[in-house]
């Protein structure tokens, strides 16, 4: 509890012991009226000095005047009630005041609990960088005075404060605040690293490739800190409703004490003033609106909070709430639902040749390893094996075909179709889907090696789990041939592909798409965010994914995975479904069993005690319901 | 010109008030309050002072809500 709420605390408890000592002080008249001033004066005078600067300053409709107002006319109904000869009812007001503090205290202190808990989510933020100084010795400096190139060390336990590359040394990191992934990457001398993760077992000395302001850590908190920022449509709804409501509670208070007694008078009936003065009293603390305007907006920021302890950080809550409603998904292939690197998939020995697999792998591998070419990489990757380069001999590249060599004193030829038929080596042509490597050993077909880019593991399971949760299309748009693009799209499920498509051609891709959406529906766009910013600021929902480290896709997004799992979308709509869900239920709560207890009030069914429920109690409940935003799953 | 203040204010109905105020001041392109945060980010009109603007601001918000503060120096 901060310093304030303990002192509004401590005025809680004196007013409550007070008033229970005078519900058993036998006094009557107008000097138990002054007594009853003591507790009114402890527990509400700041209320009071708020009312009043409120009229002075123009501000009359709000929560200070409705509890000023509703407390002061309890007080002098009951100073009514003595000039009248009968014992005054004093505590009503000074209970309604108690019980609005009480609420207000509660509130504040949850509200404050769930800002710690979601910083404490996201804390991330490095304390200071080890440099050395000019004698050697390592010293803690603020990261924002490391210049670019310095080298810093992060012993084992701390963070690493601003990215860069390693210079000396291995360790394995944790990246749990950064991806909510719990596995720990492993690093060696020449890897790049990030900024936020923590350092497990060894010392590294870290070469900074980037200002601590450029770094991920600083992008991704500044990215958190201004989440707030984007108001939600519901937000947006309830502050408007706000402004209008207060002021027609007021004047409908104002009606319900002066209206019917003067109706009842003209009829010739008795005017009855004080009971529809008390009516009218009861109507205004009903009618306090903290609880909509409290829970909705915690709703929001424990899911943007939840969220971010998932590795998911969303950019403000009119995403999060635009996400609920995700009509169309859209996807890059490379690097979302494959993993964007070429791989050796497959490995077919002809039945001409007596080799085994492992041999036609590690002779084409051979045979490409003066290569550059990306798919010389992955041969040799799938080999796995040390390359003996001085068994390979009389290498020649016939580009846009393939690779002649001598390996242990055997002709190899590894390459196209192309380059088979230009050999004049009969083979076998396979209509397998990826980039295929036929291999020839001393002029007689030995095989192929089929190589092609993976699928993601989690990709089909991600797909099925949106069209579970209600996404009626599924897209994927690519640069790449058709026959690969439609071979992907059957095998995870995918109702429509674009292929062959130029980087330009997403953007347009995705315009078409927009136009024969449904008006509510949501276009989410989820790409890698290499060459495709264009459009993910063009989709309704940008989502950048495995984002760590690149800039242009947190900048451009509007909700960052922060790793590569598509499983994590679905996630994501998971919890924005749950914080709506959350959010709904607050306000038909709130504002059903305010509509109940004004209709109560009004027909005098109503008395102060209901009215307090409807006011502290639906808050709390509104409040303790907005914190469950934070609880996600694991 | 866009700029983000810590702010201190006590409730949520509070700092949407202190938004509106925010807004209706001379000099302010747009204001928005993330109570939540307990930051206020203002977007200044062309060729506006800062210090005085953000004066100002302070100024209307504590007539809307006495209570709170922006920290801007």
């Amino acid at each position: 509890m901060t310093k304030k709420q303990k002192k509004v605390l401590y005025r809680i408890i004196i007013s409550a012991v007070l008033l229970v000592i005078l519900h058993f002080v036998p006094v009557e008249g107008y000097a138990r009226f002054l007594l009853y001033l003591i507790p009114y004066a402890v527990i509400g005078y700041d209320i009071l000095r708020k009312a009043v600067l409120g009229v002075l300053h123009g501000e009359v409709f709000d929560e200070n005047f409705l509890m000023a107002v509703a407390t002061v006319g309890a007080m002098a109904l009951g100073v009514y009630q003595v000039t009248k000869g009968e014992p005054g009812e004093f505590a009503e007001g000074v209970a309604v005041m108690l019980f609005y503090q009480v609420g207000e205290l509660f509130q504040s202190v949850a509200v404050g609990k769930s800002r710690r808990n979601i910083s404490a989510l996201m804390d991330i933020r490095p304390d200071y960088a080890n440099v050395q100084d000019e004698d050697g010795n390592w010293v803690r400096t603020d990261p924002e005075d490391v210049e670019i190139g310095t080298i810093i060390l992060v012993q084992p336990g701390e963070k690493i404060p601003i990215d860069g590359v390693v210079a000396e040394g291995n360790s394995s990191l944790n990246t749990a605040a950064l991806t909510g992934e719990s596995k720990p990457r492993t690093v060696h001398e020449g890897d790049t690293v990030i900024s936020g993760c923590v350092n497990l077992n060894g010392v590294l000395k870290i070469q900074t490739s980037r200002e601590f302001g450029e770094s991920t850590v600083a992008k991704i908190l500044e990215l958190v800190e201004n989440s707030g920022m984007k108001k939600a449509q519901t937000e947006k709804f309830i502050t408007k409703f706000a402004k209008y409501y207060t002021p027609a509670v007021c004047c409908s208070a104002l009606a319900l004490a002066v209206l019917p007694p003067i109706i009842n008078g003209l009829m010739g009936n008795a005017c009855n003033w004080e009971s529809w003065l008390i009516r009218a009293l009861t109507f205004l603390v009903i009618s306090c609106p903290c609880a909509l305007v409290i829970s909705i907006p915690l709703s929001f920021f424990g899911g943007i909070g939840g969220a971010g302890a998932a590795g998911i950080l969303v950019k403000g809550s009119n995403y999060l709430e635009a996400l609920a409603r995700a009509e169309i998904v859209v996807f890059d292939k490379t690097g979302t639902l494959t993993e964007g690197v070429f791989k050796v998939t497959q490995c077919q020995v002809s039945s001409e040749t007596d080799l085994t697999e492992s041999e036609v792998l590690r002779l084409a591998a051979y045979a490409e390893s003066f290569s550059t070419h990306p798919i010389s990489k992955s041969l040799r990757e799938a080999y796995g094996g040390e390359i003996n380069r001085s068994l390979v001999s009389d290498v020649e590249e016939i580009g846009g075909h393939g690779v002649l060599a001598s390996v242990e004193g055997k002709k190899i030829a590894a390459g196209n179709g192309k380059l088979m038929q230009r050999l004049h080596i009969p083979f076998r042509e396979t209509d397998s889907v990826g980039t295929v490597v036929y291999v020839a050993v001393d002029g007689t077909y030995a095989g192929y090696l089929l190589i092609s880019d993976v699928v993601k593991e989690q990709s089909q399971a991600a797909i099925a789990s949106l069209k579970k949760a209600g996404v009626k299309k599924t897209v994927m748009l690519t640069g790449d041939s058709r026959r690969v693009a439609e071979t992907i799209a059957d095998q995870l499920g995918i109702d429509a592909v674009k292929s062959e498509l130029l980087p330009g051609e997403k953007v347009s891709a995705v315009e078409e798409l927009l136009e024969n959406k449904s008006k509510k529906g949501q276009l989410v766009f989820v790409g890698d965010g290499i060459n495709d910013a264009p459009v993910l600021t063009r989709a309704d929902i940008g989502v950048a994914m495995g984002a760590l480290g690149s800039d242009a896709a947190i900048e451009a997004a509007d909700i960052v995975l922060m790793d590569d799992d598509p499983m994590k979308l679905v996630r994501a709509i998971r919890i924005s479904r749950k914080t709506l869900r959350i959010v709904y239920e607050n306000i038909v709560f709130a504002l059903g069993i305010k509509a109940i207890c004004l209709i109560l009030g009004a027909l005098g069914f109503a008395g102060m005690w209901l009215a307090i429920f409807a006011d502290v109690g639906v808050m709390v409940l509104a409040v303790l319901n907005a914190v469950r935003c934070l609880q996600v799953k694991k | 010109m866009k700029k983000t203040y810590k702010i201190e204010v006590d409730c949520a109905n509070c700092a949407l008030k202190m938004e509106e105020a925010a807004k209706k001041t001379e000099g302010v392109a747009d204001a928005v309050v993330s109570f939540m945060t307990q930051k206020m980010k203002v977007e200044f009109t062309e060729g506006a002072d800062e210090k005085q603007v953000m004066a100002a601001v302070l100024k209307a918000c504590k007539k809307v809500e006495d209570d709170c503060e922006i920290f801007f120096s």
